[in-house]
């Protein structure tokens, strides 16, 4: 399973858990509203507590709550989790554009080049202020921080064009500082390493 | 009952007149009244810089204004609605006029203090309103105020800073007030176990705003301080840490969301009885719950920090703690809904009010779920899910708790009762409104959108659109509440002292209550939740249910 599909799964299981509860709270609350109203029920019964249902109500709870805890930290751990193969690009953010130095020192502004069928880890950090490199379609985000190095990895699994965006708020051109993603075949890659 | 002067008549202390009798007040319930206007006035600001905000963002590029006014814009309305609507609203409007009642005493331990706090209050709003018009503008940080671009930024940051200090004193000192009434100052034959959950709430609340507090002022003079001397303490350049500002700000920022939110609950569970005219289900599980809450709040404050390069340790206790403070939450919704249960319940616009925050309240509660799970949080941190995610909370929470109390307790502070159906159509609207408005969000988030964008990427334009359409409708939904609500100064149509058929000392009291609250010693119940008399009383009454 990629990280990709680790991340997504636990989605489901948490959203899908979570409407099941609100669907289940709305409807017994409006039941409620209409089953017990005055002109239907002028006298109300005087009941002030049931400890049994209390401790279900609260035991049952946490129990979805710790699964979902951990749905969510086995999924944290594949993002964490980097391949030992993986090519290293150094990134840096900056008042309002990123870096991206390669192996062979090459440098590009705004541009991520990596080759399909390798693993690619990012290691972040920041010229200035605080800035988050985010990536949606991979799931993966990790601040930028000058003085600190951060990293994040991806598999490069498809073959496409991906939006990288600047997710901590940096000033003026917080939403201007975009860069693509570009995933192509090994060949072209090789090329475009060598390329001036 | 005896026919008494209301404390609209009675100036405390006695003898002060005219503008004075106000200014000067030591008297809870003026100080709770005049907190309302204030509070009122910068809801209504916010709520508009707000509006323009989503006007901008309806359509793709430049819509209605530049990005440096956008900024300033939305750093604006997260500075008002935090510290001078969301954390002052409930307490100090509705805790200053209605915890003494409850607790059958005449006023706060400190009337003086009171008095103080407000005058710090507006102060810190003052500074705000002249940090916007003075030197180089109003700040474009945001409302977190994160080095090291705080520290850079050209604008008023120092200025804006120094308001939200003061107001963090005004809030410690209501906290203060509150605390020692609570304790000194209660009907000695009232127990523990025999507090209304209204002041049970503000009580749990005090205790995070007197603790919690100081490490946000104590944070903010440092940024002051940073910036005026280049100390390096959050400076990289200097060996300092942003990440350490991160810890600070958001080990007060945190409990301060359960500061906005533990009295919105208190007021759900006050309305929530009366109008089921039925005890409250599982007192004491709300007791603890609210208890609970505040603790289990001040420790999870990192769950903001998941993807600011602290340690995987730090991320696995902080989203294991995120987890565990869900469950008091959860608990007081079952038990809200319990209490509905075989009650006899009336339709009241409080009692809609109630109903739609713990609708809201609930898809807020639960989206926090998606956040507090780390390998989730990191795709939709920052992003428009986050926004939508705690107005839901604050909002649908926070604010709806706000309008329900306004509604419930309005006959009591002015003796005076509002139209329903106008009522009823405001509160409709604004749901409607609330969730055109922030559903996109959920969506956009989960896209990929980040927060803070002046602009975006084209392919969001759809999204922006709806809920920008959302905002207008919303907006009309609150103008038609709190026009309907102002509307009822003019056909002043008198509200008895128990309109609504409530067990809390305040529906023992004359609407508005006269200058020392009771006019004869207050009865204490052994429950404070029992409705047998109401019962017996609309029994008696045939024909008129309520």
């Amino acid at each position: 399973m990629t990280p990709v599909q680790g991340v997504d799964q636990a989605f489901w299981y948490i959203l899908g858990f979570s409407v099941f509860l609100l669907f289940g709270i709305t409807a017994v609350m409006i039941y409620f509203v209409i089953r017990y109203r005055r002109s239907r029920n002028p006298v109300p019964s005087d009941i002030r507590d049931n400890y049994l249902l209390e401790i279900i109500w609260t035991i049952v709870p946490t129990l979805i709550a710790l699964s979902m805890f951990y749905v969510g930290w086995s999924s944290y751990i594949g993002l964490r989790t980097v391949p030992e193969d993986a090519i290293e690009i150094e990134v840096a953010g900056q008042m309002f554009s990123w870096l991206f130095v390669y192996e062979n020192d090459k440098e590009t502004e705004n541009e991520l080049v990596v080759p399909l069928g390798e693993a690619i880890k990012l290691n972040v950090t920041s010229l200035d202020v605080v800035h988050s490199l985010y990536i949606p379609a991979f799931r993966i985000k990790i601040d930028a921080v000058k003085g600190m190095e951060t990293y994040v990895w991806f598999s490069a699994d498809k073959i496409g064009e991906y939006d990288i965006q600047c997710t901590e708020y940096c000033g003026a051109g917080h939403s201007e500082m975009l860069a693509k993603l570009r995933i192509v075949p090994k060949d072209e890659y090789l090329e475009w390493l060598e390329e001036e | 009952m005896i026919k008494t002067e209301s404390f609209y008549d009675t100036p405390a202390p006695a003898g002060l007149t005219g503008i004075k009798a106000w200014l000067l007040t030591h008297d809870h319930k003026r100080l709770g009244l005049m907190y309302m206007w204030a509070i009122l006035f910068w809801f209504v600001i916010a709520m508009l810089c707000g509006l323009l905000l989503r006007t901008e963002l309806m359509s793709h590029g430049r819509t209605v204004m530049g990005p440096e006014f956008y900024n300033a814009l939305f750093t604006l309305h997260g500075v008002i609605m935090v510290f001078l609507f969301a954390i002052p609203s409930i307490p100090a409007i509705f805790g200053n006029f209605f915890l003494p009642i409850q607790l059958g005493t005449d006023d706060v331990f400190f009337p003086r203090l009171n008095l103080f706090s407000w005058y710090l209050f507006m102060f810190g709003g003052l500074l705000a309103l002249i940090s916007l018009f003075s030197g180089d503008g109003f700040p474009d940080t945001g409302w977190t105020f994160y080095v090291p671009f705080s520290i850079e930024a050209n604008s008023n940051v120092g200025l804006t800073v120094m308001a939200a200090f003061i107001l963090g004193m005004s809030s410690m000192l209501t906290g203060l007030n509150f605390i020692t009434t609570f304790h000194r100052m209660r009907d000695r034959r009232m127990g523990l176990m025999q507090i209304p959950l209204f002041t049970w709430s503000l009580y749990a609340t005090a205790w995070v705003q007197i603790l919690a507090t100081p490490v946000i002022s104590i944070t903010l003079v440092l940024v002051v301080v940073e910036r005026l001397f280049s100390v390096g303490l959050f400076d990289p350049d200097k060996g300092g840490d942003p990440v350490l500002y991160q810890h600070l700000f958001w080990m007060y920022s945190h409990p301060a969301v359960y500061i906005m939110i533990l009295p919105g609950m208190g007021v759900i569970s006050e309305i929530i009885p009366v109008f089921s005219r039925k005890s409250i289900f599982g007192y004491k599980a709300i007791v603890w719950s609210s208890m609970g809450i505040a603790i289990a709040g001040s420790l999870v404050w990192a769950h903001h920090m998941y993807t600011s390069g602290m340690s995987d340790v730090s991320v696995f206790i902080f989203s294991l703690l995120t987890f565990l403070v869900a469950i008091p939450s959860a608990v007081k919704v079952f038990s809200w809904i319990a209490t509905m249960y075989k009650g006899s319940i009336v339709m009241t616009p409080p009692f809609l009010l109630s109903l739609l925050f713990i609708y809201l309240f609930s898809i807020g509660g639960l989206t926090g779920l998606v956040l507090g799970a780390v390998g989730t949080d990191i795709h939709v941190h920052d992003t428009h899910f986050v926004v939508s995610h705690f107005h839901f909370v604050m909002f649908g929470g926070t604010g709806f708790a706000f309008f329900a109390a306004l509604h419930f307790w309005w006959p009591k502070m002015f003796g005076i009762m509002y139209d329903f159906k106008k009522a009823y159509i405001g509160a409709i609207l604004t749901a409607i409104g609330f969730l055109f408005h922030y559903i996109p969000m959920f969506i956009l988030g989960m896209q990929g959108m980040p927060r803070r964008y002046y602009d975006y990427l084209p392919k969001y334009e759809t999204g922006n659109f709806l809920a920008g359409f959302g905002a207008y409708l919303l907006i009309i939904g609150i103008l038609i509440m709190f026009g309907n609500l102002l509307m009822s100064f003019r056909s002043r149509v008198p509200a008895s002292s128990d309109p609504w058929g409530g067990t809390t000392l305040e529906w023992t009291v004359p609407s508005p209550p006269p200058v020392h609250n009771f006019v004869e010693k207050p009865q204490i119940e052994e429950y404070p939740y029992d409705f047998t008399k109401v019962v017996e009383r609309a029994k008696r009454v045939k024909g008129n249910e309520n």
